[in-house]
């Protein structure tokens, strides 16, 4: 069944499109930096662009941060929330578990070809945007300046601006990008489980997608919010760009585990619920 | 095959499926009849483990529904409420995903789904379809998909919710033939239709709902057996009037009701008597009669509510129209 999945989500032209798309924004924005060569300076505009004009090595890093306040949350809620609530809505559903195939498998089966198409996206537009950032900024030999990476005004909690200023290694750009794709990842699974719950409520995919991105665009107003202070820490966008702070020397772990535990609560809890609603559901689409 | 022991089904207030006692025996060809919205699809539903019943026991193939109702889907084609398909993906395709989706080893595996793709497709009639996207396809086509996606794994029992929407006469007699076909082959067919002539044509029993209750099971041929009366159209009805005087129980021109069980009897005493007759058979009673006797108007009809002051014109005759065809035939011909 998982197979099965895949193969559907792969023959879906949506699928590619979107994925096109995300990568697409990060090549738009590198030839407009790289033409003018107008980096927005430190601390404004999307993470880590500034220090891209520098290395183009970075410039994978910089790319999620530009896709990844809103492109890479509506693409991945609209997969995720079409997973269940699109075969209700086509009328696949009742035929799928006709078949049959038991409601756990499919559930199960859609989740993670919500992970893969996540993943998929996330490191296309890491690879994209690596190769993009060699061809247009080029890759100095000469060490950088770990980028004094201003915490945006989305984390703009705790993490004062600091600028570590020491030097990183090919390597150790790598293995950082890689850290902060699997935290975005899982950042992002946040995100897939609110419309996979969604998705086993209600028959519309359009549905189940705008109601996780309303939870999030709540969130996040919330996160800026001093009066919502109280419930800050456990907001599912709370720690979205504490990735930044892998590319900090030393690396600063404390808002990244945090954002792990966090999506880590939300993703248990949501797929838990999506079970048991969807298990127990009278199919009528 | 299918036995259901008060099979009850409510949604918050609404009692959808109330106390139905089905039985559907081997080798049936089941009509399954009902006004729209008296609960022939939920019913459908409950059987495939879909909508769970609210109470009531469901045993189909011998095994408990839902509980262990993985065991005996396997075996059971399904098309329930229209043919769904992914519009984006040919036919084929379709199938191929249909059949790959849920476990299945041996006669049904992986390795004879391009065989039995072909087979289906060119048992409903869609040998020769390319491979254009579903999407393109007519709402006939996409029937006969579907009717080849129930094919796919050669069940023994075939549950179909009007199999034949979308298609044209010629169709429907493709289908109806396929059906019986089927049939004959040992599998069992259960149709849930409210178009009667199709059921009328295929179906060897009915069981009738309306308003969520199973208001009569039988065989369809105990049901048309004949009502003791003759049916004869005749040129001279006057005279074949006198003739058969107080045995005529209606009178519609040159149509007469006689009240007499043989026909052959009453032609050889009209024609002997030098009456012409052009017609002549015993009655029986039509399914589209016996169904308006004993089901209501369905949920689709909407009445004002009778005796407002506001509008006596249109809630009084509106309100009777639906009872009334229904308790005065039924009488007539009992």
């Amino acid at each position: 069944m998982i197979l099965v999945e895949l193969v559907k989500l792969a023959r879906r032209p949506r699928s590619w499109v979107s994925i096109a798309l995300l990568c697409g924004l990060p090549v738009l924005v590198a030839v407009f930096v790289a033409v003018t060569h107008l980096a927005p300076p430190p601390g404004q505009g999307p993470v880590l662009l500034s220090a891209v004009l520098s290395n183009g090595s970075l410039y994978p890093a910089a790319a999620l941060a530009i896709v990844l306040p809103i492109f890479l949350p509506v693409a991945v809620a609209v997969v995720a929330g079409d997973t269940i609530a699109g075969e209700a809505g086509s009328g696949m559903l009742r035929y799928l578990l006709a078949r049959p195939v038991g409601r756990t498998r499919l559930l199960v089966a859609k989740l993670i070809s919500v992970i893969v198409y996540t993943m998929t996206a996330v490191v296309a537009v890491a690879v994209t945007s690596y190769v993009t950032g060699r061809l247009l900024f080029g890759v100095q030999p000469v060490p950088v300046t770990s980028t004094g990476v201003a915490s945006s005004n989305l984390a703009a909690g705790g993490v004062a601006t600091s600028l570590s200023g020491t030097t990183l290694t090919p390597a150790d750009i790598l293995v950082r990008t890689i850290g902060a794709i699997a935290f975005i990842g899982v950042s992002m699974l946040g995100v897939a489980a609110i419309a996979l719950f969604l998705s086993t409520i209600t028959d519309s995919s359009l549905g189940a997608a705008l109601g996780a991105l309303a939870a999030l665009v709540t969130s996040q107003v919330l996160v800026t919010l001093n009066a919502a202070g109280s419930v800050n820490p456990y907001l599912p966008t709370r720690y979205w760009l504490a990735w930044v702070d892998f590319f900090r020397q030393p690396i600063l772990w404390r808002n990244i585990d945090r954002g792990f535990a966090v999506q880590g609560v939300y993703v248990v809890v949501l797929l838990a619920a999506a079970w048991a609603n969807f298990a127990t559901k009278d199919i009528t689409s | 095959m299918i036995v259901t022991h008060e099979l009850t089904k409510r949604y918050g207030r609404v009692l959808a499926v109330d106390r139905v006692d089905l039985d559907v025996r081997e080798g049936d060809r089941y009509g399954f009849l009902g006004p729209n919205g008296s609960g022939k699809t939920t019913v459908v539903r409950m059987l495939l483990g879909l909508v769970y019943a609210t109470s009531g026991h469901i045993e189909v193939m011998g095994k408990p529904v839902p509980s262990r109702v993985a065991e005996v889907l396997p075996q059971i084609g399904a098309l329930v409420e229209g043919p769904s398909c992914y519009g984006h993906l040919s036919g084929r395709a379709n199938l191929a995903l249909i059949d790959a989706s849920g476990r299945a080893r041996g006669p049904f595996g992986r390795r004879t789904r391009r065989r039995r793709i072909a087979e289906a497709l060119d048992r409903v009639g869609l040998a020769g379809v390319d491979r254009r996207p579903v999407k393109k396809y007519s709402l006939g086509m996409r029937q006969r998909l579907g009717l080849a996606a129930a094919l796919l794994r050669a069940p023994r029992l075939l549950v179909l919710d009007e199999p034949t929407n979308g298609l044209d006469p010629q169709g429907i007699r493709e289908i109806r033939d396929l059906l019986a076909e089927l049939n004959r082959a040992g599998t069992t067919v259960f149709l849930s239709s409210h178009q009667l002539g199709e059921v009328e044509l295929l179906c060897t029993r009915v069981g009738i709902v309306d308003r969520g209750r199973l208001v009569l099971q039988e065989d369809l041929d105990e049901l048309r057996a004949p009502t003791g009366r003759v049916v004869v159209h005749t040129p001279d009805a006057d005279r074949a009037a006198a003739l058969l005087d107080g045995r005529v129980e209606q009178r519609d021109r040159d149509r007469l009701v006689v009240a007499e069980a043989d026909p052959a009897e009453v032609n050889a005493r009209l024609v002997t008597a030098g009456l012409r007759v052009s017609e002549i058979a015993p009655e029986r009673r039509s399914l589209e009669e016996l169904m308006l006797s004993v089901t209501g108007s369905g949920s689709d009809r909407i009445d004002a509510p009778g005796g407002g002051p506001d509008e006596p014109h249109q809630s009084g005759p509106a309100a009777a129209e639906p009872g009334e065809p229904g308790p005065g035939e039924g009488e007539g011909t009992r």
